[in-house]
């Protein structure tokens, strides 16, 4: 069944589509909770929600029956130490199934960069040592939060030991034995904010997300701070966009699923601003990968709007047809043309961290 | 046996009984009072064993000082609070 699961700051929020458009399908679950992750397992049907509780911490849970129940799972943790500085869990910034031929199998990435393995539906987690104690790890940075992250977490459909991570900031990732073993890719990748020289340094590198469409795992598109880039290498090597109009900046990336030049941004003057160009939100689409691009903006608010998309917050489903995107202003958008109009579906939403179609 | 008892905003999340327990200091006895149950450990104190930033504990009315080892002392009748702050909601 076609459904849309909206993570927001109070709650989960669930969607279905209806004759007059996409509905509210009842009240939230979580109500008031903060939702940093929702994951709709393709493989089993599992339904995974992570939330960042103010007082209490960060929690994980899982439900069986699309929402129904829950059942509580416990969340990562990170190895035990004296230190009074010892890290603990800030954000769960990623959940993804670890491959089709891995049932049950899930990575996760959290705030600070530590990438976490269950291989029991949540049940128990491992961090990934090789990556936690890798010396260039140290010499990650906060990138808008105190300590760094993991936000994207790729699983190659052909084989499931080769996963990529995109890290804000510390760069991208990949390892090509399950995690044994991990190398800093992303050449091509360009920083403008480091001091000269370093603009260039793979490690130096603030990803705010990076997705590969599933008809070409190798082609992947990085929405990054200072600019948006295309590799056709799985990430080894990085093209830059240029003469993006309205903006380089934002969070989101959205590919099309079936077309490999094909993909979807969510625009924003950068920096210390962070709202729409000229108040005026648009998405900007590529088809041509990355050489152009067009903007998209009907039924988008085109005065006095400060909505922001965050990088979990513009999504497309398995068909490429329908899209859709909330902001931090609690409105939340659909597409049923593969984004050429958007319909408002909600303008009363708390603010929006992140979305996920059904698949 | 001192008795541990927790705010409503907590079991709103996970129950969270009025418990007793021994033990001569807060760590021990909220180790003793929440054994088995990780997960209601896991909203007091981080997986380090550190009082949560926004969570606080009264012994026998008065706030905890050590919030890294929970190491105050705690008598044979002590009343142990959790609460969340006033921060961090």
């Amino acid at each position: 069944m076609q459904r849309l699961w909206v993570g927001t700051r109070k709650g989960l929020f669930a969607f279905d589509p209806t004759d007059a458009g996409w509905r509210q399908a009842g009240p939230p679950a979580f109500l008031a909770a903060p939702v940093t992750f929702v994951l709709d397992d393709p493989r089993d049907g599992a339904l995974y929600v992570a939330l960042s509780h103010g007082h209490f911490g960060c929690k994980l849970h899982r439900s069986d029956d699309r929402g129904a129940t829950w059942v509580e799972l416990p969340p990562p943790a990170f190895p035990k130490s004296d230190a009074p500085d010892a890290p603990s869990l800030e954000l769960i910034w990623s959940i993804t199934p670890a491959g089709a031929d891995q049932p049950g199998a899930l990575w996760i990435g959290t705030i600070p960069g530590g990438l976490f393995r269950s291989d029991d539906r949540g049940a128990s987690w491992q961090i990934n040592e090789p990556l936690w104690t890798h010396p260039d790890r140290a010499k990650w940075m906060g990138g808008g939060y105190d300590h760094p992250g993991i936000h994207s977490i790729l699983v190659d459909p052909r084989d499931s030991t080769h996963v990529s991570i995109g890290v804000s900031t510390g760069g991208l990732w990949i390892t090509r034995d399950a995690g044994l073993t991990w190398t800093l890719a992303g050449h091509g990748l360009r920083n403008d904010y480091m001091p000269p020289g370093q603009t260039q340094d793979p490690l130096m590198q603030d990803i705010h997300l990076m997705a590969a469409p599933a008809c070409d795992p190798d082609r992947i598109w990085v929405q990054h701070h200072c600019g948006i880039f295309v590799s056709d290498d799985g990430g080894l090597t990085f093209l830059e966009s240029v003469d993006v109009k309205p903006s380089v900046f934002g969070f989101a990336v959205a590919p099309h699923p079936q077309d490999r030049n094909r993909a979807f941004f969510a625009p924003a003057i950068k920096d210390e601003y962070r709202v729409p160009r000229d108040g005026k939100l648009v998405v900007t689409e590529t088809h041509d990968g990355g050489k152009t691009f067009a903007i998209r903006d009907k039924g988008l608010p085109q005065a006095e709007a400060y909505d922001l998309i965050y990088r979990h917050g513009l999504v497309i489903d398995t068909t490429g047809q329908n899209l859709a995107m909330g902001s931090t202003t609690g409105n939340l958008w659909c597409s049923g043309d593969t984004g050429q109009s958007w319909s408002l579906v909600s303008h009363t939403l708390p603010p929006i961290a992140c979305l996920t179609f059904a698949p | 046996m001192a008795t541990i008892r927790f705010t409503s905003h907590l079991v709103r999340h996970r129950p969270a009984p009025l418990i007793e327990a021994a033990g001569g200091t807060v760590a021990e006895v909220l180790s003793a009072g929440m054994a088995g149950d990780d997960l209601l450990r896991g909203y007091i104190v981080d997986e380090q064993g550190r009082l949560r930033k926004h969570v606080n504990i009264y012994l026998d009315g008065t706030l905890i000082a050590d919030r890294l080892r929970l190491s105050d002392k705690v008598g044979p009748k002590s009343e142990i609070y959790v609460l969340q702050a006033l921060s961090g909601g």
